[in-house]
């Protein structure tokens, strides 16, 4: 069984962001790229598929400028055995993306699309879904536990009232959920050695896809600022303030 | 650790350990004098340019002998400086003085951000075929059997609190070397202990250092005039403590601005966080603030000691370049072009020599590096004779070109801090603060510093009993002022019992209480590779 993993290059989680000025979106100049952290979650969890004889090869694919190869080769490093980059240099939206992994899973035949449940630059949290639909394939979506069996992934989900089990035929589109596992750390060789493993190009139109995006951004703003509190007297005083902001 | 721990082996011809601007240029030299050496640069940042933090004036000499072409495609902030000017503040005044200092005089230098020319000289290094690997710090130095040294260790990741080994436990692993090149920066962890290991500072003086805070703003239109450099003297800091503010005008309608403060302050209570950002409060500008908004901060130590603190800077199968070992231009406040050129002397030397650091040294020392150092050696140890007393001594040793025929000696920092009970100049007449940001806390957000909660704590104090037993009596405990992360905090246990919390997660890897701690018994290590500030045009 093949697995496609889906990675995306966003801002490092660490990295403090900053809205442009004029509001066209949060400025990117010089700042830390990583991969997305439920991308690296999704990996991890495909690499120990392998690991456990469940999956004979990963496959790390990315959609995005070329600079997306930086991110590629932290997941040949980490363990990915090929990665494909998709160059596209402008954004693309989840609908677009989707589209992507279908083409090339119909090339590559995959047993599983594994892709993190969203990604922490837009929060879309849509292309695992409509990979499914488009594909027309099972979906197991916010994965915090994979077994596999067989034909059969069980998936467990965690939700609002507990944890959720669902069975799904493979082939199937998953996607994971922050506690599905903790990503390895890269070892230093393992750099070295990625830098060697085959990392394929081809672009939107050699998949025939279509570039269209359905979307637009109107503008990009940067949260209120948080009011200063104030010290009230006593527990009257304070009860009297929540009741005339209405918040008792 | 038992002995039992498999470890991967790299072998390189070169090592070098910090991708700042001398372990960079290093590099970036060694290829281009051979391309078919193999050069690993390891950088403990998660990426290069992370834990860079510089004013950044900079003389572009050194850059235009590396990297001939750079001009046309210069780093990402790169400003032509336009005018100097320089001011002594009172707490309500501010008198600008009718020319700066000679040393000042910045005409033909760049306002840079140091992290981001680094980080725009890192893809440079790499297409020269330089291995580059940010997020793995050199944790340990190896010796072979004739105790030379042989390259370095990588930090284990995955280690708890405890000790323990956690589920993704990996290894470091030992990176071989023909030859090490240490450009860890000021204070450098590995090469702190090098130095007393092979005596390198045996016949010079003590090392001294300051502390460099430092911020990023963006303000209103209009306010910023690219180009324009400002430094301040005197308030909020007292005579008797040498430093002073920096302004720096970038384009964009952006300002750079810090302060500097000698760490031989005597003062046992003085706080650096609070001095800076009572400069921002002077109504030199206040105003110029208000209404902007901070993009972001940190803190780093620089070298203050000069040619007569400077170790041996090679040892048997290693050298040192930059600031560890502390080729830093006091007077000129400016240790990007020395620290630069070292790194390129060592790279020429090496490369002529087999790899081989003997006589490293002495090339150094009779080098234009060595010779700027050596003429305004007297400038900065005649500050402890006050602000104006210094000041004239500076003017003296200008005038005579630093061909004085005396030296005068620098002392160790920590032993520079009076008791409570002998100093009696605090500085209180503080004014009351309305700019961002309002505490160490909040400034620690805006330098994005980042710590695993679960390692081991990477502040070792020898004897902590010592911070409730006599370091409160003698120094009101200092630590928990000149960190400007708030990283030591003297907390009370449920049973009113006083104890010092290391708040390790915040540490900004400025190694101040390295060198300030009164009693010389904490030590920085380094933390999980990759941990640590991520600055951004800093």
């Amino acid at each position: 069984m093949k697995i496609l993993v889906g990675i995306k290059r966003t801002v490092d989680p660490n990295v403090r962001i900053q809205v442009k000025a004029d509001g066209s979106g949060v400025a990117l100049e010089s700042v830390k790229m990583s991969v997305n952290p439920f991308d690296e979650i999704a990996l991890e969890e495909a690499l120990r598929m392998r690991e456990a004889g469940k999956a004979e090869e990963v496959i790390a694919v990315s959609v995005g400028s070329g600079e997306c190869q930086d991110q590629l080769r932290t997941a040949l490093a980490m363990g990915a055995d090929r990665a494909i980059l998709v160059q596209h240099d402008e954004p693309l939206e989840a609908l677009v993306v989707a589209q992507v992994f279908v083409a090339i899973a119909a090339k590559e035949e995959p047993g599983i699309i594994l892709l993190g449940k969203q990604a922490i630059d837009d929060d879309a949290g849509q292309t695992a879904q409509m990979t499914a639909a488009l594909w027309n394939r099972a979906q197991a979506t916010y994965a915090s536990k994979i077994e596999i069996e067989g034909t059969k992934a069980r998936v467990t989900r965690e939700i609002d009232v507990g944890l959720d089990i669902i069975e799904v035929d493979l082939p199937a589109v998953i996607s994971a959920d922050l506690r599905l596992n903790e990503p390895r750390y890269v070892k230093l060789p393992d750099i070295m050695k990625a830098k060697r493993k085959p990392l394929a190009k081809t672009d939107l139109s050699e998949l025939g896809v279509a570039t269209e995006n359905k979307l637009k951004v109107l503008k990009t703003s940067p949260p209120p600022a948080r009011k200063p509190g104030r010290k009230v007297a006593d527990e009257a005083e304070l009860i009297g303030e929540l009741r005339k902001t209405g918040l008792i | 650790m038992s002995e039992a721990i498999e470890r991967d082996v790299m072998e390189y011809d070169v090592v070098v350990v910090g991708a700042g601007p001398a372990g960079l240029a290093c590099a970036i030299r060694l290829k281009q004098l051979d391309p078919e050496r193999s050069v690993c640069l390891l950088e403990k940042g998660s990426y290069v340019g992370a834990h860079i933090l510089a004013g950044a004036v900079i003389e572009p000499e050194p850059l235009d002998e590396l990297l001939p072409g750079w001009r046309d495609n210069p780093p990402p902030i790169c400003i032509p400086v336009e005018k100097d000017d320089f001011y002594y503040l009172t707490r309500n005044k501010q008198f600008r003085s009718p020319m700066a200092p000679p040393q000042m005089n910045n005409h033909g230098n760049y306002i840079v951000s140091l992290s981001a020319m680094c980080q725009w000289l890192a893809p440079q290094a790499e297409d020269l075929g330089v291995e580059i690997y940010p997020g793995f710090a050199a944790a340990e130095t190896l010796f072979n059997e004739q105790g030379q040294v042989m390259g370095v260790r990588t930090g284990d990741m995955g280690i708890a609190k405890d000790g323990s080994s956690k589920s993704g436990y990996t290894p470091g692993v030992d990176i071989h070397a023909k030859a090490t090149v240490f450009a860890e920066g000021c204070r450098g962890s590995l090469t702190k202990a090098l130095i007393r290991h092979f005596e390198l500072d045996k016949d010079v003086a003590p090392q001294t250092y300051g502390i460099g805070l430092k911020e990023l703003w963006q303000l209103p239109e209009g306010r910023v005039q690219p180009g324009l450099v400002q430094h301040t003297l005197g308030w909020p800091l007292p005579a008797d403590t040498y430093g002073g503010g920096f302004i720096y005008h970038l384009d964009q309608d952006r300002v750079a601005l810090g302060f500097v403060i000698g760490l031989d302050y005597p003062d046992p209570n003085l706080f650096p966080f609070e001095c800076f950002q009572q400069l921002k409060h002077h109504p030199l500008l206040h105003d110029f603030l208000e209404g902007g908004t901070i993009i972001s901060s940190g803190t780093r130590t620089l070298v203050e000691g000069g040619w007569q603190s400077m170790p041996i800077m090679e040892m048997p199968g290693a050298l040192m370049v930059g600031d560890c070992g502390g080729t830093l231009n006091v007077p000129k406040i400016k240790g990007t072009h020395t620290a630069m050129r070292s790194a390129m002397i060592a790279a020429e030397h090496l490369h002529e020599n087999a790899l081989n650091p003997v006589g490293y040294d002495s090339m150094l020392r009779s080098s234009a590096v060595s010779r700027e150092l050596k003429k305004v050696r007297n400038i900065r140890p005649g500050f402890r004779w006050g602000l104006w007393g210094g000041l004239v001594n500076a003017g003296f040793e200008t005038v005579t070109m630093g061909l004085s025929p005396w030296t005068l000696t620098n002392h160790a920092d920590h032993t520079a801090t009076k008791k409570l009970s002998e100093y009696h100049g605090s500085t209180t007449d503080y004014r009351d603060r309305d700019l961002a940001p309002k505490d160490r806390l909040a400034s620690v957000y805006y330098a994005a510093t980042e710590h695993d909660e679960d390692q081991p704590v990477h502040l070792h104090v020898l004897d902590p009993e010592v911070c409730i037993s006599t370091c409160v009596e003698e120094y009101n405990n200092p630590c928990t002022r000149f960190c400007p992360a708030n990283v030591y905090e003297m907390v009370e246990d449920q049973n009113y019992e006083r104890h010092l919390q290391i708040n390790s997660a915040n540490c900004v890897h400025c190694k101040t209480c390295d060198i300030k701690d009164p009693y010389g018994i904490i030590t920085w290590v380094t933390p999980e590779g990759g941990a640590g500030p991520n600055y951004q045009n800093l």
